[in-house]
């Protein structure tokens, strides 16, 4: 029989053929074209967990651990993964109340639906075990461990500063950061930051559709390691300045003391400060708050942002200038009629040379030395001659920031001959209109951390190295290079073996008697720094011992007077705690200790 | 003894290696798809893998009684076979089990039977014993009429289950009645029926009236291109129209307007009819019934999404029509799947080591979403070759229906070849997001002993009767 319709098996091939071809070409767009999928399956199965690497230790510099780490658990939530939840249980096991899960959740869900964000932050170690039991009914939450500071004892809390979560600026700006991290505020915590915080590691873990884990991804080698930050050798004797603590307290100032021959800052105080441990964990931000509305300005770190006019504690310097610009010599003798013109002095012998000078302080001496710098006819102009006179300075380390490890030291203030044209006029001024800055007052602003460093350059006779908080790096004992280039100061240590000698005797029977100690030769100088904020701030700087000079060191007391009162028998009791490990004078100690001058 | 080395040597062995290879294929990645490395010995009953290994040596010892069995077997009892199985279909709604919402097993001790799968040769064989004996004709009405009645039973038993994958594939069967001689006219109303479908679930059901209607009577002038008879005619519409909806505003009050419209057009009806009559005008009567087809189409598909259809079932249709996107909803499994296969690549992630699989990410992955398997661990090569394979056995498939001499095989045979094709096709389309899902398997790599029985039937009695081409069945 004829099929009359045997063409049809045409119609149905090409049915079934352009079906097939239509199944094919949709598989190769999605399975060859298109990339999408794979990393849509990626996220499916794949969980990235963080490792957090311990942050690095940090030592004083005879090796006494300053600050360590504890354990504490973050607890973290993918907002896609979570299933309904039984949230009376939930909230129970957590301790929290139904509108902050509802408002946690939110948030996390509004930072990302697949990516983890922390839930509830540093929970407890009971919460923890408590928790850890019943997760398995809570999908999407899982606890992420971390770090935190601990401390030895509460002390050095401005070397030291602070660690605290990041906030959106820096996430937005370095891509190292997420949300949650932690990083170094201030201090060593934040001048160390890259060192002490290691390298993150990340484990990929495969987890099914009730994202349960089911191992780890490519048998964990894809997975890489923390790696735990750099232990930190800090300069700090901690007992020292511990010490120092304990004799600022109860007043406004700063302790720095720095070893001359290394520029290792050995104590760095600045009063009053705050317990380390104030700024941890979940208490963080409400102590935070706390400390910054003390009116006594806790966090205010004195030693490196306060400027202080340097008074008396400015004379050893310029008379190495007038030495150095020859307009003295150590022989050179200026009367004293109790002032030179408008600045008086105190009743003491006249003339004297410059070591009596020194020794007694003598606001006439240093005037008529500091005009004679000024008017030398060496120069065309007194406003060249000035910046002759204000480059010595800044050699020294004035008027510049020292370049120190601390992030937020300030530069201090040595105004330009500029300056004084624009206030004055140009060439309107003379030495008589500035004289003032021959005695450390005026428009001259110092830091204690510069003051210092003059005092160990003085120590070296004509050198420093730029302070630094941090001896080595790393189980390498590796350095900044900046910390080991000698600063030469252009003025000739004989010219300093001359001020030194002043500043012995200011100790051995000038005005600084109270500062001598028993067996150690201490040269110092006092000063008494007039203020618009009240009392004078009572000033010394001092060094010891006089021949291999081992501390540098520079105390400002606020407000409380002449430097031979306060600040000098803090200095000296400092001094004898570091090379002797212990004090004689009991007296003094006690009655530096009893010091109260913030209630007054 | 003679008998059997005829059908040994008459079988098509080129259909028995692609099953055979498909059989075994399909065994792998239903292992990939059901993996666990606490349990992966090969016979472990208590894993679907174990229990697909013992469906595959029944459904090759079913094959071998089927060869067994004379191939005037099928010939004369199948209309008592079709008979049998419609009444399990129907014993099923009564007596069945209960799975996923749908009525559609029997179980015995820990067997569970799907009656459905079997029906399927069932209906190829009345079909094809129908058809046989009215031979060449299938012009005529009274011949299509009693071979849609055939087909529509067992969609109808099976939707009442309700198992609406399983429905859908019998209308496949239509593809055979075509290869007969059926009129492409109806082919064209069945691809008329799918457009409107997806425009009655996007444009409201009055306006795409309206749009029916202004469709028929552009036709219309088109067939007659007489202006004067056309305005007429148009005229005759609008009238009653009017008026009936002024009856039904001021009088009636609930005919709603849809209905209006609908008895409006019949109204006309008997005045078109006297013209149609006079003039012997076939192209107005066939736009007529075509528009009052179309009309009762798009109402009752209306009717039936709306009410009829369950809620998952609508929202599974919107999603494949693209009117909601919701990747943690209903489309879920659509977009895992599509994933998962889109992972894979050009050479896919290697056996078992596909993650979407392996995690479960894909809901009843080793049965209707098996191809997920082959594409996420076997990649796009995989995939090509999976799809070659069956591209190739319906090919043969149909070589071998052509090579028929009687009527009874070749209709058989191109039942084979529609449902096969239907359930790979739609498989497939749905797990890479061109076709709706609809729940079939996927024929012979699919987890489950009725599918894969029903599959091994239907496939070796055909084989049976393309090794005794050359005798005579009657």
């Amino acid at each position: 029989m004829k099929d009359a319709f045997i063409n049809r098996k045409y119609v149905i091939i090409a049915l079934i053929v352009l079906a097939s071809l239509g199944l094919i070409i949709r598989l190769f767009i999605i399975q060859v074209v298109k990339d999408s999928y794979r990393l849509s399956a990626d996220n499916n199965v794949l969980r990235y967990v963080t490792q957090y690497p311990a942050r690095g230790l940090i030592y004083d510099r005879n090796g006494k651990l300053i600050v360590f780490n504890q354990a504490a658990y973050d607890l973290m939530v993918v907002p896609a993964q979570t299933s309904k939840l039984d949230t009376t249980e939930f909230c129970n096991l957590l301790e929290i109340s139904r509108d902050f899960l509802m408002e946690r959740m939110k948030s996390a869900i509004n930072y990302s639906r697949r990516a983890p964000s922390v839930f509830l932050k540093q929970i407890s170690d009971a919460t923890y075990a408590r928790f850890q039991e019943k997760m398995f009914t809570y999908p999407g939450f899982y606890v992420q461990p971390r770090t935190l500071r601990k401390y030895s004892k509460p002390v050095a809390s401005h070397v030291l500063g602070y660690v605290s979560e990041v906030d959106d600026g820096i996430v937005r700006k370095n891509i190292y950061y997420k949300p949650g991290d932690y990083i170094g505020k201030s201090g060593i915590e934040e001048a160390y930051e890259k060192e002490l915080r290691g390298e993150r590691g990340v484990k990929i873990f495969m987890v099914d559709v009730f994202s349960r884990v089911k191992g780890s991804y490519a048998d964990g080698d894809k997975d890489t390691l923390a790696v735990q930050g750099l232990d930190i050798f800090s300069a700090i004797d901690l007992d020292l300045q511990a010490y120092g603590e304990l004799l600022m307290n109860n007043k406004r100032g700063s302790i720095v003391a720095i070893e001359p021959k290394t520029g290792e800052v050995l104590t760095l105080v600045s009063s009053p400060d705050y317990d380390p441990g104030l700024l941890v964990g979940r208490v963080r931000s409400d102590n935070f708050a706390k400390l910054l509305a003390d009116t006594l300005e806790p966090l205010y770190n004195r030693a490196l942002m306060a400027s202080y006019p340097p008074g008396s504690t400015f004379k050893p310097i310029n008379g190495l200038i007038a030495l150095q610009e020859q307009v003295i010599s150590p022989s050179t003798m200026f009367g004293c009629n109790n002032g030179y013109l408008f600045v008086s002095c105190h009743s003491h012998q006249s003339p004297l040379n410059l070591e009596g000078a020194i020794m007694n302080s003598c606001n006439s001496y240093f005037c008529q030395a500091y005009r004679r710098v000024l008017e030398n006819p060496k120069y065309l102009s007194v406003s060249s001659a000035y910046e002759k006179w204000k480059g010595y300075l800044n050699e020294f380390g004035f008027g510049n920031k020292l370049g120190t490890d601390f992030v937020n030291e300030l530069s201090g203030f040595i105004p330009a001959g500029s300056y004084y044209d624009k206030y004055y006029g140009k060439s309107k001024w003379k030495a008589l209109t500035i004289i003032s800055m021959a005695i450390g007052q005026g428009e001259v602003g110092t830091t204690p951390l510069q003051m210092a460093n003059m005092t160990a350059a003085i120590a070296n006779r004509g050198y420093f190295y730029t302070p630094h908080i941090v001896k080595s790096i790393g189980a390498d004992h590796t350095i900044d290079k900046r910390f080991t280039v000698k600063h030469l100061i252009n003025i000739d240590s004989a010219n300093f073996e001359e001020i030194i000698l002043g500043m012995e005797a200011a100790v051995n029977g000038g005005t600084a008697t109270v500062a001598a100690l028993k067996d150690i030769i201490v040269c110092g100088k006092t000063g008494t720094a007039q203020n618009p904020h009240g009392k004078d701030h009572s000033v010394f700087i001092a060094f010891a011992p006089k021949d291999d000079p081992k501390i540098a060191i520079m105390v400002v007391v606020e407000n409380a007077g002449f430097g031979a009162t306060y600040a000098a028998p803090i200095a000296s009791l400092m001094i004898e705690k570091y090379l002797k490990g212990e004090t004689t004078n009991k007296d003094q100690e006690q009655s530096m200790l009893n010091l109260n001058l913030i209630q007054q | 003894m003679k008998r059997s080395i005829n059908i040994w040597t008459g079988i098509d062995k080129i259909s028995i290696v692609l099953f055979l290879l498909m059989i075994v294929m399909g065994w792998f990645n239903i292992y990939a798809a059901v993996y666990n490395e606490e349990r992966s010995g090969l016979l472990d009953l208590s894993q679907r893998y174990g229990k697909q290994f013992i469906w595959i040596i029944a459904s090759l010892i079913l094959a071998v009684f089927v060869v067994i069995i004379d191939n005037r077997f099928y010939f004369f009892f199948s209309w008592f076979i079709y008979g049998a199985l419609m009444l399990l279909l129907i014993l099923v709604l009564i007596f069945g089990n209960e799975i996923n919402g749908a009525k559609s097993w029997f179980e015995f001790g820990g067997l569970t039977l799907q009656p459905s799968e079997f029906a399927k040769f069932g209906t190829a064989l009345a079909l094809a014993g129908y058809l046989n004996t009215k031979r060449q004709n299938m012009t005529r009405l009274k011949v299509i009429i009693p071979a849609s009645a055939i087909i529509i039973l067992p969609a109808l038993l099976t939707a009442l289950q309700p198992d609406m994958g399983s429905s859908i594939v019998y209308f496949a069967l239509f593809m055979v009645l075509f290869r007969e001689g059926m009129s492409p006219y109806i082919f064209v109303s069945g691809l008329l029926m799918v457009i409107l479908f997806f425009l009655t679930l996007l444009i409201n059901n009055l306006y795409l009236t309206f749009a029916l209607i202004a469709i028929a009577f552009l036709l219309v002038w088109f067939a007659i291109r007489k202006w004067k008879l056309w305005f007429i005619g148009a005229g005759i519409f609008i009238f009653i129209a009017v008026t009936m909806y002024m009856l039904d505003r001021y009088a009636f009050k609930s005919i709603g307007n849809e209905l209006v419209i609908f008895i409006s057009l019949i109204l006309s009806g008997v005045a078109y009819a006297y013209y149609i009559y006079s003039k012997k005008a076939a192209a107005v009567l066939i736009i007529y019934l075509f528009l009052i087809g179309s009309i009762l189409f798009v109402n009752s598909v209306d009717y039936t999404f709306n009410n009829i259809l369950k809620p998952h079932q609508r929202e599974r249709v919107n999603i494949m029509l693209g009117f909601k996107s919701d990747p943690h909803g209903t489309g879920y499994n659509v977009n895992q799947s599509i994933i998962s296969i889109g992972s894979g690549g050009l050479t896919g992630k290697g056996y078992l080591q596909g993650t979407q699989t392996k995690f479960k990410f894909v809901p009843a992955q080793s049965t209707d979403f098996i191809f997920c398997t082959v594409g996420e661990e076997w990649g796009f090569t995989g995939s090509l070759v999976v799809i070659s394979m069956y591209l190739f056995l319906l090919l043969r498939l149909i070589f071998l229906a052509e090579r028929q001499r009687s009527v009874f095989s070749r209709v058989y045979g191109y039942s084979v070849v529609s449902i096969l094709f239907t359930h790979f096709f739609i498989n497939i389309g749905m797990v890479i997001g061109i076709v709706p899902v609809i729940g079939i398997p996927l024929p012979f790599f699919s987890y489950g002993g009725s599918s894969l029985w029903g599959f091994t039937i239907l496939l070796f009695i055909f084989l049976r009767l393309d090794a005794s081409r050359t005798e005579y069945l009657v």
